[in-house]
């Protein structure tokens, strides 16, 4: 396919108060691999240009920054902003800033807002950007905020994606991407309650558990490396929404309950603060289907 | 004076700051800055404290198994059950540690770093066969250039074969370090944030097909570290062996030790280690570590004066965003009152002056491969080869730990949560020492405490104004170009900063990150 016949979709990545995990689980993408995702066309015709990304691009400082500002002035309605990290609201944002303009530093907060404006759509990825994380668990001492929390404080209609996860599994990204890219934006019918995408969150992980038999015979393990479900260890596959136990991580070798331990309830909003973790939780948190 | 401004630093993790006063072409003066609190310690109080270890992985996404391994070191001892960790545990914890160091350091030499040295741009005139390069150029000659573009342009010096191989390694390495992971994860569960490791060892039984599993997917890492990734950073090092003298910094090294080889030891200090603790300095003389030595000091950090000067297991974290003279959310720890470099570095050259043999054989054999001496480790350039030694250290012992696993077996003991209790975690990870500490009252958490390596490494000035690791590497280097500043990133990035921040170079009237505004 000739140069001229390859859609180019600008992209933005910009972290906020986050770990780089979601970055560093992106970068596990098996079918594309990373290397496809960033050089070649992720679908016949359509290749995400990665304008600004903090780990892996070349550029930094003032150069970098203008390529970010330019992609939103330029490119308006055009490129995808993929946001990682919650944002920091205390004090107007003072907790979290990224680079400078006109010698003032520009917090993450500004950064989201008048990115996420003209953008054609805007993905929260990670649990932190997709409704607070960690950073926004009791007492939440910066007053982290999720991207749909500020989008919604500012008045930004931009349609908005949520793809949760601690990290988020590669596949979950790369299969909205490229969704987005042959058959537009998720329509309603496409995402749940909290934004996300159905075809990745749309059953718990007790639903799939390979130790699921073990919890209909009440089969349940006392202490960490014992048969049976880990249930009574505090998993919370029956109240977590995601495809872990089918899709399996790392090249699919293995996840989380695989390796002995628990769910810990990764893609669910208020991660972290049902807590503690290595407790059975309470039956009321149940969800009726299960 | 010129000024230049970097802002920000990227192909590092998390959000830095760092002013330098530049003066005929030579800087005069830097300072680097942390630019993002989330507050974490704070977060973790009044938990349950075997949240800690889910918790605080959750500070990196890119070295999340270091703070693992802390923060389990850190419970195992505040509840009583240092010295009962069954060996599969023990080990098993090993070969998850090993296996994100691998990936770790891979991904910092050739994702982070590498670009630095590395034309990729030039790849437009390629005329070889190789498919993974023809489709790079393919991708240049369209024009759309993210993220290899913008750049620091002018020092790329690789003659064109080892530029084109570079490149190739540069894809090459994204699949080795993603099948580094996918190894941990045979017991770790998931990368990043395995979920294995936990207070009292590990989640699983060790079963054989997982083991097998493990063996020969760490020999096809051993082949690339062998081969590819050890040979390349030498092959890089001698082009540009400038590096060899540029960024020393302050010159000394502490390291806390790390990777246990015995369970039935409680004290970290004592306790038989792959990595020995200790501190050494450019005169190659080994000292001993100890605990008590250290202190984080606050001035200049956007935090109280009143907690500063406390060793870590009586700190505390009070913000004071408004704090004159302050200009980072990092603190500045500090080892009996002085500047310490900690990482790779450390870890070898501490171990290279203090008896390990392996070590030695390993740095002494490489050095005269390239008619160095060990005073060139002492460099940006160092830093990195001290990495890829390292790595291969790691590597070629994990493979031995795997064989002493006993399928089965346990590698879990059951521990009864305490009421009141203090524990420490000291580890090496891939960045350098990285300290947890914990206070348990009423069988929560009271107090916890993180020192990690870059907060060593990026920390601002102290209470007696002696500026941090990186300000003293990046002070008295001679910029080239200021337009194009790499004197400055090969510095930082030769760190491996885990932090996201920016670089500064302030002009004469300077200072301005005393104060901060908000834009």
């Amino acid at each position: 396919m000739k140069g001229s016949d390859i859609k180019e979709y600008p992209a933005v990545w910009l972290q906020a108060a986050g770990c780089t995990g979601c970055s560093v689980s992106l970068l596990n993408v098996i079918n594309p691999s990373i290397k496809n995702l960033l050089v070649d066309q992720v679908i016949p015709g359509h290749h995400i240009n990665l304008r600004f990304h903090p780990t892996v691009m070349a550029g930094a400082g003032a150069p970098a920054i203008d390529i970010m500002v330019d992609t939103s002035q330029k490119k308006k309605g055009g490129y995808i902003l993929i946001v990682e990290g919650a944002i920091p609201t205390a004090k107007n944002g003072i907790h979290g800033v990224v680079g400078e303009r006109d010698g003032k530093p520009v917090t993450m907060l500004s950064w989201v807002e008048e990115l996420a404006k003209d953008a054609l759509a805007v993905i929260a990825l990670g649990s932190c950007a997709a409704f607070g994380g960690i950073p926004a668990a009791y007492p939440n001492p910066t007053e982290c905020r999720s991207v749909g929390e500020v989008l919604q404080t500012k008045g930004i209609n931009t349609p908005l994606v949520n793809i949760p996860g601690c990290p988020p599994h590669p596949d979950w990204f790369v299969g909205t991407v490229a969704s987005i890219l042959l058959t537009g934006l998720p329509g309603p019918e496409d995402i749940d309650e909290h934004r996300r995408p159905k075809a990745f969150f749309g059953q718990t992980i007790h639903e799939n558990c390979p130790r699921r038999a073990y919890y209909d015979e009440n089969k349940f393990a006392k202490k960490f490396g014992d048969p049976g479900c880990n249930y009574e260890l505090g998993c919370r596959g029956p109240i977590t929404h995601a495809d872990c136990p089918v899709r399996l991580w790392n090249d699919k070798t293995n996840w989380c309950v695989g390796c002995g331990a628990t769910c810990i309830g990764c893609t669910e909003p208020g991660f972290f603060d049902i807590s503690p973790l290595y407790e059975k939780f309470s039956e009321a948190a149940l969800p009726e289907e299960v | 004076m010129g000024k230049i401004v970097i802002d920000p630093v990227s192909r590092i993790e998390g959000h830095l700051k760092v002013e330098a006063v530049v003066d005929d072409g030579e800087v005069k003066e830097a300072k680097s800055a942390g630019m993002l609190f989330r507050g974490l310690e704070l977060i973790m109080r009044d938990r349950d404290p075997r949240d800690a270890q889910r918790i605080t992985q959750r500070i990196c996404g890119v070295c999340p198994t270091s703070h693992s391994i802390a923060a389990t070191l850190n419970l195992d001892s505040a509840f009583g059950i240092a010295d009962k960790i069954p060996d599969n545990g023990r080990i098993i914890r090993n070969l998850i540690l090993g296996a994100a160091h691998i990936a770790d350091h891979i991904l910092h030499f050739y994702h982070l770093v590498a670009l630095d040295y590395v034309d990729v741009a030039k790849l437009a005139k390629y005329e070889g066969n190789n498919p993974a390069l023809n489709s790079i150029k393919d991708f240049i000659v369209r024009g759309e250039l993210g993220p290899f573009v913008p750049r620091y342009e002018g020092d790329y010096r690789l003659p064109d074969n080892v530029n084109e191989q570079a490149i190739a390694h540069y894809v090459a390495a994204f699949d080795m370090r993603r099948k580094s992971q996918a190894m941990l994860s045979l017991f770790g569960g998931k990368m990043p944030h395995n979920m294995g490791i936990i207070p009292g060892g590990v989640a699983s039984v060790p079963a054989v097909d997982n083991m097998t599993s493990f063996l020969w997917r760490l020999k096809e890492l051993q082949e690339f570290i062998d081969n590819v990734y050890l040979p390349d950073v030498l092959a890089v090092a001698q082009v540009y062996s400038d590096y060899l003298e540029i960024g020393c910094g302050c010159g000394k090294l502490l390291a806390y030790g790390s990777y246990e080889l015995d369970g039935k030891e409680a004290d970290l200090t004592k306790r038989k280690r792959l990595f020995k603790p200790g501190t050494t300095s450019t005169d190659l003389k080994f000292g001993d570590f100890k605990p008590d030595k250290i202190a984080e000091e606050v001035k200049h950090s956007w935090y109280a004066d009143s907690i500063s000067g406390k060793h870590p297991s009586r700190g505390d974290v009070i913000p004071d965003e408004e704090k004159s003279g302050a200009y980072s959310w990092l603190k500045s720890p500090r080892y009996d009152g002085m500047v310490f470099e900690v990482g790779p570095l450390a870890r070898i050259m501490v171990n290279y002056v203090g008896g390990n043999t392996m070590v030695k054989n390993l740095v002494d054999s490489t050095l005269s491969q390239v008619n160095l001496k060990p005073a060139a480790m002492f460099s940006t350039m160092g830093r990195n080869l001290a990495r890829a030694l390292e790595t291969k250290l790691i590597a070629d012992s994990m493979v031995d730990w795997i064989l002493q696993l006993k399928p089965g077996e346990p590698a879990y003991v059951s521990y009864e949560l305490p009421e009141e209790a203090m524990g420490m975690g000291l580890v090496g990870a891939a960045r350098g020492a990285l300290g947890h500490w914990i206070e348990i009252k009423e069988g929560k958490i009271a107090n916890y405490q993180v020192i990690t390596p870059s907060t060593w490494n990026i920390s601002p000035m102290d209470d007696k104004n002696q500026p941090g690791p990186l300000e003293q590497a990046i002070t008295g280097t001679k910029i080239r170009d200021e337009a194009n500043p790499f004197e400055i990133v090969r510095i930082v990035r030769s760190f491996d900063p885990c932090l996201a921040c920016s670089v500064h170079l302030l002009s004469s009237k300077g200072r301005d990150l005393g104060k901060f505004k908000v834009c």
